[in-house]
């Protein structure tokens, strides 16, 4: 343990109060089984999200600032947001409000007329969940730590669009050994190794998945999942390892949606790295909310001896 | 060539067994950076633009994906897409008679296959990967930043 990142605030975001709440159970007994805390933003609003960034993307800044300026009037100096929405959408803000003057101007008027004070950039550092048990634990106290090996289990790792585009906003990526890469990340293969599984060379961890466009033009998303989920299966893996809830519920909706509507039929798993880090610290399935994916992985799980 | 055709030949190629596959190495190597630039050949037809015959890094299919996103950050979404062809494209050509040859043709003709759904249902939404892959808003002219145009930025 580094000690760093030993108390983080925490912003959940709205999609793990929803559809990605087996990522929000599974972080929160992963920190406990670690040993980090992690204390919840009082009071948080919505990141923006697409909805907001969509129309009015200055309003998206300042509610993903708002969140920002809660951190830093509770005493943190880094936030931890394990939804890649969350996490594109905090470091976007604080790259806008240090570049933009119109970004600052309009977050300045709406924390004036919300009666809160204005955040600033550079009081807060948003961190993702992988930066939150890398750089705290490390793959070495993560070994350490490991109860039940994910030993045999070969994963393919697939972190989407949103942890890494667009690589301005993300001035800490690509500094060298160490840091993450927006070309081929490998925090995720670092820990799930770390933790005994085989990671697979898997060529597309952070293609298109056609996520923002799953519902208006669905049938564009779910080839390019069929796509993402075959490649998967033709590199070997048993399982696909997500840290993005809006990923999670793509695969696992065009998984089964590939089936119903093309007649592709996909057997590959769909877990949160969070999911399988916490099943080899011992912790059962159902406490990091297996039973809650839509992607059943019970009898893979049974027959690995993981998460009994 | 247009995007179905592409299409059928990788799904061909994908299908095909893996002595076949293993005799063709180096052939389909080529084939596959070819196939991944007639398709964003067809993006840049597409938009009025003379696809270029330059190359970056030594590889045309990088010169014409950087032509493509020029101005163009979402295109960014196929960027790192692109330079896993190549990748596969290097692997087999330097060993085109190594045991794992035919998986590495068919992981090949996945991604690209993954170029050509992604531009072919960009062609069709041209949002797509506007939101995500370059942070901009899907509903509004109105660029993020507009005094200092940080979204404009080559990416």
């Amino acid at each position: 343990m580094t000690g760093k990142h030993a108390k983080v605030a925490y912003y959940p975001g709205c999609a793990l109060e929803g559809t990605g709440h087996a990522y929000n159970r599974s972080t929160k007994a992963v920190g406990k089984a670690l040993g980090l805390d992690l204390v919840e933003l009082k009071n948080w609003n919505c990141c923006g999200a697409m909805e907001v960034k969509n129309i009015d993307p200055k309003l998206q800044t300042y509610l993903s600032a708002r969140n920002l300026s809660i951190a830093g009037e509770m005493g943190f100096d880094t936030v931890m947001a394990p939804c890649n929405g969350c996490y594109h959408n905090l470091k976007k803000a604080e790259y806008d409000l240090a570049h933009d003057p119109a970004s600052r101007r309009v977050n300045n008027e709406l924390s004036a007329k919300a009666g809160h004070g204005a955040y600033e950039a550079g009081r807060v550092n948003t961190i993702h969940a992988l930066d939150w048990i890398k750089e705290a634990i490390g793959e070495d106290g993560l070994k350490a730590r490991v109860k039940n090996s994910l030993k045999g289990l070969k994963i393919a790792n697939y972190y989407g669009c949103m942890y890494t585009r667009p690589r301005h906003i993300f001035p800490e990526k690509d500094k060298g050994p160490g840091s993450e890469s927006t070309a081929k990340p490998h925090f995720m293969d670092d820990l799930l190794a770390a933790a005994g599984a085989e990671n697979v060379e898997y060529p597309l961890k952070t293609a298109c998945c056609g996520g923002a466009h799953t519902l208006s033009d669905s049938d564009t998303s779910t080839k390019l999942v069929l796509n993402l989920l075959t490649t998967a299966e033709a590199c070997g893996a048993d399982v696909i390892a997500t840290e993005c809830p809006t990923c999670h519920t793509g695969l696992e909706m065009h998984q089964m949606r590939a089936e119903k509507v093309f007649g592709r039929k996909t057997t590959v798993k769909i877990l949160y790295f969070t999911q399988l880090l916490g099943m080899a610290l011992g912790l059962s399935a159902r406490k990091v909310g297996v039973h809650e994916n839509m992607s059943e992985s019970a009898d893979l799980l049974r027959a690995r001896g993981l998460g009994r | 060539m247009d995007l179905d055709a592409v299409a059928a030949r990788l799904d061909a190629i994908i299908e095909t067994g893996d002595a076949t596959l293993a005799d063709a190495a180096p052939e389909l190597a080529t084939e596959l950076l070819e196939l991944g630039e007639a398709v964003l050949v067809r993006w840049l037809a597409a938009h009025g633009a003379v696809p270029t015959w330059r190359s970056v890094e030594g590889f045309r299919l990088l010169a014409l994906h950087r032509q493509a996103a020029r101005g163009e950050p979402s295109f960014n979404a196929c960027r790192e897409t692109c330079r896993e062809l190549v990748y596969h494209h290097n692997l087999i050509r330097l060993e085109p008679t190594h045991a794992d040859v035919a998986r590495r043709i068919r992981l090949g003709a996945m991604v690209a296959r993954h170029l050509a759904l992604f531009v072919g249902g960009k062609l069709e939404v041209a949002g797509l990967g506007e939101f995500c892959c370059s942070s901009r808003p899907l509903h509004t002219g109105e660029g993020i930043g507009s005094e200092t145009a940080p979204a404009a930025r080559p990416n």
